[in-house]
């Protein structure tokens, strides 16, 4: 069992939530300017790391909020969690931005 | 097809029969061949696979068979089979939705059914028949409708009615008042089961003896590419290779890959877990699958209930997941086979799959020249395996994918030709 850290609720079992994969990827700000390209980035492509990631989780059985969690995809620790709008913390992370950089 | 009786390599092998076997068991079975070399890697090769993986070993099998390339590495991480192609619960059968996909699946169902003979290695191949049951009404009409899409395509396929269901699975419960009533089904009567390491197995010996070098414990961890953009060869745990052209067949380790590659794929790696229980007496003869509750069931050759479950919601490297998987599988398996109510469970186990948007494979060129990918089968891979192989050899081979593999490419993410067969493959990801 996974226990996964609602900002609000606490630790709770992994069945309880609906997980939203990679965190913050942004919607296009004006869609209708969007390439093919663009629209495949932003519906499909998604980071899929072996380590630490930044991933989105909904307490669907709890408060029904969305939050943030930053995971190690292959020791299953859990390093942060956070609300929707706080900073993600820096714990050695790459994100999508610094990656394309 | 060339003919199969391409036993032409370097290493010639002794040819696996019942005499073979007799004569052997004269000299109390210690003069058998290995089956494969464990060579030191070459500085360089035409062509190197990364996995070895049934679907890496196929690739290489048929690129040295049917397109004469003769300087070919298999590179594993760990050893051969020792990922999802060992881990398997070994469903085969090519009742999909789409024609792309029936097209590809039924490509390969063919290949499984001259397997044995082809390879010379008993793959054990049971045609037993899978059934697809479903347990709602719309479930049921949407499984109508696959059934004449698979008619369409020429494909063996049959309606059956809960009444006819009994009698071909006797330990079934078609109670119409359980949570989840069988409604109906469709059989496939050539589907079945195989076992799994004879895949990896013969396929590594057949490889080998075309002259496939197969290389253990020897990790890819980067990509070289010249200065014009071209793959010039993989950087592994046993140093530099060059090759002229790299496929990899990663599996769940598709993104790890893709991103030391330097782009993204749109595939995600999830737990998914499987269960045998302790052997019991046969009882079962067909393979069942129960999509809308995530469990399916075959009886092995030594008497344990295999019991699949679904794929954990979450992306994981670690070849577990969680317990509720299992617990949603058993409720599932006690309400539809009671007798199973008091049967323990002997091993659970799970594997990394690479599960794609459309619940179908990517078998493409890259945006890197001369790399190419085969990866994205999720939850249903094995029994694509002789079929994969075959095309993406082919895609390697000519630098452009083959009718059937062109449906495939990583391009439909872009061009919106998805081929969506999350209602046919057999666990919902
Ligand atoms: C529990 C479970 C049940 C399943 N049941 C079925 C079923 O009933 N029917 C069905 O059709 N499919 C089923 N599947 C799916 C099927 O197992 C896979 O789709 C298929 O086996 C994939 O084969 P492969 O050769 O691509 O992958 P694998 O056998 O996983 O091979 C990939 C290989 O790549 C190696 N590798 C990864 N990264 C590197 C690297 N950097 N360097 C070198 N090597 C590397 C890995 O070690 C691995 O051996 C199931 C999967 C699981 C986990
Ligand atoms: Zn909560």
């Amino acid at each position: 069992m996974q226990l996964v850290p609602c900002p609000w609720c606490g630790p709770r079992d992994d069945a309880e939530f609906h997980y939203g994969a990679e965190a913050h990827v942004a919607r296009p700000s004006v869609p209708a300017d969007c390439s093919d390209a663009e629209w495949e980035a932003y519906l499909y492509l998604r980071r899929n790391t072996k380590g630490p990631f930044a991933e989105r989780w909904n307490h669907a059985h709890g408060c029904r909020r969305w939050f943030n969690v930053i995971r190690d995809t292959y020791t299953h620790e859990v390093l942060a969690s956070y609300k929707p709008g706080e900073a993600k913390p820096d714990i050695g992370e790459t994100d999508r931005a610094q990656k394309d950089a | 097809m060339a003919a199969s009786a391409g036993r032409l390599g370097p290493t010639t092998k002794q040819r696996y029969s019942i005499f073979a076997l007799a004569r052997n068991a004269l000299g109390y079975h210690e003069g058998w061949q290995q089956a494969w070399r464990s060579p030191e890697p070459k500085k360089a090769y035409d062509v190197v696979i990364v996995g070895g993986g049934g679907h890496g070993l196929t690739t290489a099998y048929y690129l040295a068979k049917l397109h004469g390339v003769r300087n070919i590495a298999v590179l594993e991480k760990g050893w051969i089979g020792g990922g999802n192609t060992g881990r398997n619960t070994t469903i085969i059968r090519s009742g999909y939705l789409w024609d792309e996909s029936i097209k590809l699946y039924e490509h390969a169902l063919k290949l499984w059914e001259g397997m044995s003979q082809e390879i010379n290695f008993n793959v054990m191949f049971s045609q037993r028949g899978v059934i697809n049951l479903a347990h709602s009404e719309h479930e049921w009409r949407e499984m109508r409708r696959r059934y004449e899409a698979i008619r369409l395509n020429g494909v063996d396929i049959e309606l059956v009615l809960p009444d006819e269901i009994k009698r071909l699975v006797p330990i079934i419960n078609i109670d119409p008042n359980i949570r989840y009533p069988v409604k109906g089904g469709i059989l496939q009567k050539r589907g079945g089961t195989a076992r799994h390491d004879a895949v990896a197995w013969g396929y590594a010996r057949a490889a080998d003896e075309l002259g496939v070098d197969i290389i253990q414990n020897c990790e890819v961890t980067g990509f070289e590419r010249a200065p014009a953009g071209h793959i010039v060869g993989v950087q592994t745990t046993r140093g530099f290779i060059a090759a002229n052209k790299v496929g990899c067949v990663p599996a769940g380790h598709s993104g790890v890959l893709a991103e030391m590659a330097g782009f993204m794929l749109p595939i995600q790696a999830r737990p998914l877990q499987a269960l045998v229980s302790e052997p019991i007496k046969p009882c079962i003869d067909k393979v069942v699958m129960s999509n809308a509750v995530h469990m399916y069931i075959s009886q092995s050759d030594k008497g344990e209930l295999v019991l699949g479950a679904g794929t954990d919601s979450y992306n994981s490297y670690a070849q577990r997941g969680s317990p509720n998987h299992p617990e949603h599988l058993m409720a599932a398996t006690v309400e539809l086979y009671p007798i199973t109510s008091r049967l323990r469970m002997l091993r659970q186990w799970g594997g990394i799959v690479d599960t794609c948007p459309d619940a179908s494979p990517i078998i493409s060129k890259t945006p890197i020249p001369g790399l190419y990918f085969n990866c994205g089968w999720g939850t249903g891979g094995f029994k694509a395996t002789p079929g994969s192989g075959h095309v993406f050899a082919d895609l390697i081979a000519h630098d452009r994918p083959n009718a059937l593999a062109a449906p495939f490419s990583l391009d439909r993410f872009r061009t919106g030709y998805l081929v969506d067969e999350h209602g046919a493959a057999g666990v919902a990801h």
